[in-house]
């Protein structure tokens, strides 16, 4: 699992092509289209990309995608 | 685990009735406009229908039983068994199903009783009914279920506002050698804060600040006699729990999950039933959705969707159907049942 990889993934969620460049340190609550549907949609995706659960208190202590990344790897 | 089987019980018909007046999450304040197409492409959830004061889920399941039994051509009288699967009954005291028996004219000899379940009370009430009726050769039963969320949810709430909606059922269930239906029932009251209306109850009763609004996020405002809803916590129970219930009743009953026809699953969201599918790597074809139209029915949207949109699949030939409710409590199962040439009567809207 490659913090590159995972990022193309979570952008891949978006449903449009964001307005500036997202990576690693993105804070991924401040983008736009970041709702608690987005969460949702975050999770469903880790879940099947990586077969790993994200909680709500793992959302809630993650402010980049970098820190999502690190949780994800910790589990 | 609760893994069982039922004999001699058979499906012969289900209708279901919505209250006319419907919102449009499109033109819902709460979601911020630049949300609302995701919401609803996600969620799959773009109307939702309100009961309004006055009408409950009593009412909206015996206009959808009166309906049944006259298609049938059943009588009131034939009737010796009455479930009703409901989290808004008409008063704390007494149970719903008693009322509903002397409005329907059933005989005094008919037993009746309330379920207090949501999202999984469809499939819990089968294995319920089916399980009395089983002892009861050449009786007949009613399975009524349904909710009116819509009294229950907090206006400024977006966690469950613009999910859920108002429905009532009846499916009509009677003795009949040969039939065997298959059931896996589960609970975890570990999650039992993760969908509650905490106040109101003896726990904590009616009181100075039950009214009281508090804002626990942006945008989720509600009181302790509104529904809450964490999200993430009950995606992630379904993501856990779903599809091994299903796999463990499809192994435990020996069934081919090739020779199911069609999986009906509780509507609770279009991003967590797209999941489970994709786990049970399942065609997209024998999984009906009626989210679009009617929202989150809870413990309705299993007969709501059966009605609007397996209508003429079912009435054309034999049908082996998997049933499978998750929610509240926390409280799920799954179930496999037979449908031949079942009656379903056109959806009631009043």
């Amino acid at each position: 699992m490659q913090l590159e990889d995972f990022t193309g993934k979570f952008v891949d969620c978006l449903s449009a092509v964001p307005a500036t460049p997202v990576d690693g340190g993105t804070h991924f609550k401040k983008l736009e289209e970041w709702s608690s549907i987005f969460a949702l949609i975050v999770i469903a995706m880790v879940d099947s990309e990586y077969g790993k659960t994200l909680t709500s208190e793992d959302i809630r202590n993650a402010n980049t995608i970098n820190d999502l990344f690190v949780i994800i790897q910790s589990k | 685990m609760a893994v069982l089987s039922v004999h001699n019980v058979a499906l012969r018909g289900i209708s279901a009735c919505v209250p006319s007046l419907r919102e449009d999450n499109m033109d819902l304040p709460l979601i911020p406009q630049n949300q609302r197409d995701t919401f609803v492409k996600t969620t799959g959830i773009r109307y939702r229908r309100i009961a309004g004061q006055g009408t409950t889920a009593a009412d909206l399941c015996r206009i959808s039983t009166e309906r049944l039994l006259r298609e049938l051509g059943w009588q009131a009288s034939d009737i010796e068994l009455l479930i009703f699967v409901t989290q808004t009954p008409d008063y704390v005291i007494p149970n719903s199903a008693s009322i509903i028996q002397q409005q329907l004219g059933l005989p005094k000899t008919c037993l009746a009783m309330d379920i207090n379940l949501g999202c999984s009370g469809y499939v819990y009430g089968l294995s319920v009914i089916g399980s009395l009726l089983q002892n009861m050769p050449g009786k007949r039963g009613l399975l009524l279920v349904g909710d009116c969320s819509s009294a229950i949810v907090s206006a400024r709430d977006k966690a469950t506002y613009p999910l859920f909606s108002d429905a009532g059922s009846a499916t009509a269930i009677e003795y009949k050698e040969g039939e065997i239906w298959h059931f896996n029932l589960q609970t975890d009251g570990a999650g039992y804060e993760d969908i509650m209306v905490k106040g109101g109850g003896m726990r904590h009763p009616f009181g100075p600040d039950s009214l009281r609004e508090h804002e626990y996020a942006a945008g989720e405002v509600r009181s302790d006699l509104q529904m809450k809803l964490d999200g993430v916590n009950i995606f992630n129970f379904a993501l856990r729990e779903v599809a091994p219930n299903i796999e463990t009743l499809l192994r435990a009953s020996q069934t081919d999950q090739a020779s199911i026809d069609f999986f009906v699953l509780h509507q609770a969201n279009k991003l967590i039933l797209e999941c489970v599918r994709k786990k049970l790597k399942e065609d997209s074809s024998r999984f009906p959705y009626s989210l679009h139209d009617f929202g989150n029915t809870s413990s309705a949207s299993i007969p709501v969707t059966i009605v609007a949109q397996l209508q003429e699949a079912l009435r054309a030939q034999d049908r082996r159907l998997l049933l499978c409710g998750f929610g509240v409590g926390l409280s799920w199962g799954s179930a496999i049942v037979p449908a031949h040439s079942l009656q379903i009567i056109d959806l009631i809207e009043i």
